[in-house]
Order: structure tokens, then C-alpha cells, then sequence
């Protein structure tokens, strides 16, 4: 356990020191989630003056369909790494390490957890300067973040699983392409549940992206709701660990082709 | 002692049906460097990768250092040094941060990590480019570096797969004195592939030629040239085109066996070499076939391969 904890560190700590170096890519990291903030903000602006929509600012209403949507966007690219890992050489010498299988997804996780951390704090501020309100207080905005991370681990892991098994970028384009749209629409990231189709809210109920925001807004309200934010972060937990876990098991296949 | 490798009736194929080992065995004792040589897609990567625990055979058994290499993988990474032909290196991390990670991943740390990691430095001539990023280096540091890495944690059993490809003749002699280095004062265990007769001969105690995925030789070099008898005859005609005819010239000539065709080289034996070159040369002649170049040689490596491989090594 020790040296899967230790291995660990040393392979996410191995990754920032590439991220750090890249600075372009982090600044990219932070202007995405401004533009969709600006964007929606302006564009869906007046749907609160819906009946039923229940919420009374649209932009309290938009900060965690922003965040949610930039976890599952920057995340479910993590496969990319997975591949240039692979076609560096430099999976097949981990893998001749002793390095836990674990600890080399562990880290590609980690990673994209830290930067997940640092798009949403970025968010919450500029939500913050743009005249948000988070009635919820701290308490609050630590769930929302807590739960874009588990749902970005739950993408991370899926992507980082698919370009073990693919070994195509291709196939990570197709699959992220038609995947991150009806993700988040169905959702209530910016249209309130209240408002969808039935069809649509049956869906809803399945799609982690929802579990997310069902946990971030019950803890982000007024009035917030422990029970709901235990239940659908227990959801995103045992998701997140299912998905990792899965993850790992793709070294098996890959044993197999390498 | 226990041999350092044992491999026995290894088998793989590849989705989409490539052979590529089909029933390979081999032993590499303890403290000896063996050499693996073969054409290209003969099987030695694909052997080094098995018995480095990165692929799985589909059938066979090895052991590494004592361990099974698909029953405990684990045992048999911690007492490997591996060097891929394709380099592993972290291209954007500095030539220090890659051998300090690698020793970190083998349990190596503190002041005993930070001496290694200057030792081997050292030893490979790295210590000026060290903290530069791996991805500016030539070739030849990379290459260094590479096997500067699998060392970092005093390996039992080294794979080194065509570790001198692309390296100037300078850096190739130096690190071949390293290698012999390794296995005479270490007394490292060293599998070795490479494409190179002069260094298999050079360096190799023992070793096998691969061909389709299976050993098709094995021996000391000296055993290997023993088996041919007498010289080595090498023809290489003026024009391609002449083959033919040449090949019926050739057959007339008594004093020439083993003869094979590779393009405008012809290959062959003679207990006389000097005898058979004249004879040779005549018949050629009276069939109109013009010759470039005649040499007559004692057997080399290069024509243990072509006897076993069936073709000219071609490097
Ligand atoms: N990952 C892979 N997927 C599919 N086929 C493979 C793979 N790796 C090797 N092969 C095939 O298996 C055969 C043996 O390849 P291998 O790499 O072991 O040869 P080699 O002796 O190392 O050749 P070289 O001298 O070119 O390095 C080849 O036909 C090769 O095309
Ligand atoms: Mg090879």
C-alpha cells in the first residue's frame, strides 16, 4: 500500500513537472471555462423569467453547469496522455518497472484532478466578479468542486480505458465528440429539470453529469440537502472508483498486443 | 547456480495472425552475455519483451533470475534492467530526473539515489547535458542514457535490445568496453540483440540466431564458425541480369559447395578457397558473366547467419 502511494506520487509529480512546462496549455485550461461562462451567461440569460425554472439569477444558476461541463470536457481527454505514453516507449519501460499497473492511472487521474481543482476555483472566482451569489458558503462551493472531481475521474478513467483498448486517437475524437454535448444537455447544467421533456428527465436520472449537479446545487442552496449530496456523491464515488479500477485492468489486454 | 534466463517453447502470435515466436527456447547462464541475433522480424524483440514480463507468450514458460515470468512478474522486474530498441525516455524531463524517477520506481533514494544517479552520469559521459531536457540530445547520449537507466538499480539480468544501433564507431567501442565491463566485473547476467556480427562475436560468450521464430543456431562463436568447413567464397557478378546464367556456370564448378544467390551475391565453400576461385572465375568467363569483386575468407559470423538464416546478413 505504501509503495502503491509512493508510486504514485512519484508518477503524478512526473506529469506536472510536463504540465508546468507547457504554460500555453494552462492558460487554455483557464479561458475555455471564461468563454462557456460568458457565452451561456448571455445567451440564456432571461430563461429564469420561466415559469417553474426556480431559479432567480441565472448566472447562481449557470457556475456548477460550468463547471460540471469543463470537468467532463478537459477530462475526457485524458487517453490522449495514455497513447502518447504508449507511443513514446515510455508505458513499455514503466511497465517493465516495478511500478504498481494502479499507480501509472492513478497519477494520469491525479493529474487531471489537480487541473480539474484549478479550472473550478477559476470559475468560482470569476463567477464571483461577474456578481454570482453562493448562498451555500464554503461548504457548498467544497462539494461542488469535490464533485467535478469525481466526475472528472469517472471520464478520465473511460478516456484513459479507451485509448488503452482503441490505441487511436480517432476513436477518442469520435467518442468525446458525441458524447460531451448530450452529456450535458442531458442535464440540468443549464435548463432547469423542471423544464425538460419527460423522456428527458428519465434520462437525466442515469447521467453522472446530473448526480453531480444534483449533489453540488443540493449543497450549494439556501437551504442545502445533506442527504442528497451523500447519496449522489456516494453515486459519483463508487462510479469513479468502478471506472479506475477498470481502468487498471486494461494493462492486460495490452500485454497481450504489445 | 540458477540460470539467469530460461526460456522454453515460447510461442506468440499477434492479432491478425503474425507468428512472430513459434516454439523458442533458450538458456542464458548465470554471468554470461548471450547474444541474439536474427533478421529483421525474426522474434527478438518480441523474446526480449517476454522475458522483460512486458508481453504474455501465448504458450512456453521462462524464468528470469530464478523467477517465473508469468507467475511472479513482480519478482523478475525487481532484478531486470531492461533497454527497449525504442527508447523509453520521459523526452521532457532532464537526463538527471530520468534516472532519479527510474531509481525512485526500483526503491533506490536519498544520498545513495543522488550518488548513483552521479556515478552513472558519470560513467556514460552525460554529467554536461544533465540537467537538460532529454528531447535536445542526440541520439547517441539518448541511447546512453537509456542504458545508463536500466543500471540505476543494480539489475541481476540485463536485456539490452540493439543497443548500439545508430551509434558512431566511437560511442559504439566505448560502450562495448562498458558491456564488458558489466559482465566481467559486475558479473551481470546480459542478453543481448543485436544486428551486428563484430559485436556478437565480440562480445557474446554464447550465442543463437533466430529465423521465423525459432532458434535456428546456438553455440560460442568459435563452435558456430566450426561447424563450416573450409573457406568462405564470396562472388559479387557485374549485373544483376546475369544471374541466371551464372548460377549454371557456377554448378559446373566441383570445387565449390553450399552455394546460394542473394541478388549479384554469390555465396560458397571450398575446402581450397585459393583452387576454387580460378575454376570459378574461368567458368564464369566462357558463360559471358562479368564479376565485380572475389573474396576468400575463413568462416566469419556472417557466414554462420547466412548458412542458418539462409540469407546474407545485411546490416
Ligand atoms: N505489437 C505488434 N503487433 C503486431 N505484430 C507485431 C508486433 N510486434 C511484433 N510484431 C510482428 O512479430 C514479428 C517479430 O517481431 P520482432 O519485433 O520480435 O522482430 P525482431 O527480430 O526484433 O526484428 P528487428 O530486427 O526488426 O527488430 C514481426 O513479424 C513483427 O511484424
Ligand atoms: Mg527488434
Amino acid at each position: 500500500m505504501t509503495t502503491l502511494v509512493s508510486h504514485t506520487f512519484w508518477m503524478t509529480n512526473r506529469r506536472l513537472k510536463v504540465l508546468v512546462k507547457q504554460p500555453a496549455f494552462v492558460l487554455i485550461l483557464l479561458v475555455q471555462p471564461a468563454i462557456w461562462l460568458f457565452l451561456f451567461g448571455n445567451l440564456f440569460r432571461r430563461v429564469v423569467e420561466l415559469p417553474h425554472f426556480g431559479a432567480a439569477s441565472y448566472l447562481d444558476y449557470l457556475v456548477p453547469g460550468v463547471v460540471v461541463m469543463t470537468a467532463v470536457s478537459s477530462n475526457m481527454w485524458a487517453g490522449m496522455g495514455m497513447l502518447e505514453e504508449i507511443e513514446r516507449g515510455t508505458m513499455n519501460r514503466l511497465l517493465t518497472t516495478p511500478v504498481a499497473r494502479s499507480a501509472i492511472m492513478n497519477a494520469a487521474v491525479v493529474e487531471q484532478a489537480l487541473s480539474t481543482t484549478v479550472q473550478v476555483v477559476a470559475i468560482i472566482l470569476l463567477g464571483l466578479v461577474a456578481g454570482a451569489e453562493y448562498p451555500g458558503g464554503p461548504a457548498g462551493l467544497t462539494v461542488l468542486t469535490l464533485a467535478a472531481i469525481l466526475l472528472g475521474t469517472i471520464f478520465s478513467a473511460l478516456s484513459n480505458t479507451i485509448g488503452m483498448l482503441a490505441r487511436q486517437r480517432e476513436t477518442i475524437i469520435g467518442i468525446n465528440s458525441m458524447l460531451l454535448l448530450p452529456l450535458t444537455f442531458l442535464s440540468s447544467a443549464f435548463m432547469a429539470e423542471t423544464l425538460m421533456p419527460e423522456w428527458m428527465r428519465t434520462v437525466a436520472a442515469a447521467n453522472p453529469v446530473n448526480w453531480a449537479l444534483d449533489a453540488a446545487r443540493a449543497a450549494m442552496s439556501t437551504d442545502p440537502d445533506g442527504e442528497t449530496v451523500l447519496i449522489r456523491g456516494g453515486w459519483l464515488l463508487a462510479a469513479a472508483v468502478a471506472m479506475l479500477l477498470l481502468s487498471t485492468r486494461t494493462f492486460r489486454a495490452y500485454q497481450k498486443s504489445v | 547456480m540458477t540460470d539467469a534466463v530460461t526460456a522454453h517453447n515460447l510461442g506468440k502470435s499477434y492479432p491478425g495472425g503474425v507468428r512472430a515466436l513459434d516454439g523458442l527456447s533458450l538458456t542464458v547462464r548465470a554471468g554470461e552475455v548471450f547474444g541474439l541475433l536474427g533478421p529483421n522480424g525474426a522474434g527478438k524483440s518480441t523474446t526480449v519483451k517476454i522475458l522483460t514480463t512486458l508481453a504474455r507468450p501465448d504458450s512456453g514458460t521462462a524464468t528470469v533470475a530464478g523467477h517465473d515470468v508469468l507467475r511472479h512478474p513482480d519478482r523478475v522486474r525487481r532484478a531486470i534492467g531492461v533497454v527497449a530498441q525504442r527508447s523509453g525516455l520521459d523526452p521532457m524531463a532532464s537526463g538527471r530526473d530520468n534516472l532519479a524517477l527510474q531509481g525512485r520506481l526500483f526503491g533506490v533514494r536519498g544520498r545513495a539515489l543522488r550518488s548513483r544517479v552521479d556515478d552513472l552520469l558519470e560513467r556514460f559521459d552525460l554529467t554536461g547535458a544533465a540537467g537538460r531536457v532529454v528531447r535536445g540530445w542526440s541520439g547517441g547520449m539518448q541511447r546512453r542514457l537509456d542504458v545508463a537507466m536500466a543500471l540505476v538499480h543494480r539489475p541481476e539480468v540485463l536485456f539490452l535490445d540493439e543497443p548500439t544501433t545508430g551509434l558512431d564507431p566511437e560511442v559504439r567501442g566505448a560502450m562495448w568496453a562498458e558491456i564488458g565491463r558489466l559482465a566481467t566485473e559486475e558479473s551481470m547476467a546480459i542478453l543481448l540483440t543485436t544486428h551486428y556480427l563484430d559485436e556478437a562475436d565480440r562480445l557474446a560468450a554464447r550465442l543463437a540466431i533466430v529465423d521465423g521464430g525459432r532458434i535456428v543456431a546456438e553455440g560460442t562463436p568459435a563452435e558456430l564458425k566450426g561447424e563450416l568447413r573450409g573457406d568462405a567464397v564470396h562472388l559479387e557478378l557485374a549485373k544483376a541480369a546475369d544471374e541466371p546464367r551464372a548460377r549454371q556456370a557456377i554448378g559446373t564448378v566441383t570445387r565449390l559447395r553450399e552455394v546460394s544467390f542473394d541478388g549479384r551475391l554469390v555465396s560458397a565453400r571450398a575446402d581450397d578457397g585459393a583452387a576454387a576461385v580460378p575454376a570459378a572465375l574461368a567458368a564464369l568467363e566462357s558463360a559471358g558473366v562479368g564479376v565485380a569483386t572475389v573474396t576468400v575468407a575463413r568462416p566469419s559470423l556472417d557466414d554462420v547467419y547466412l548458412r542458418h538464416a539462409g540469407r546474407r546478413f545485411a546490416a
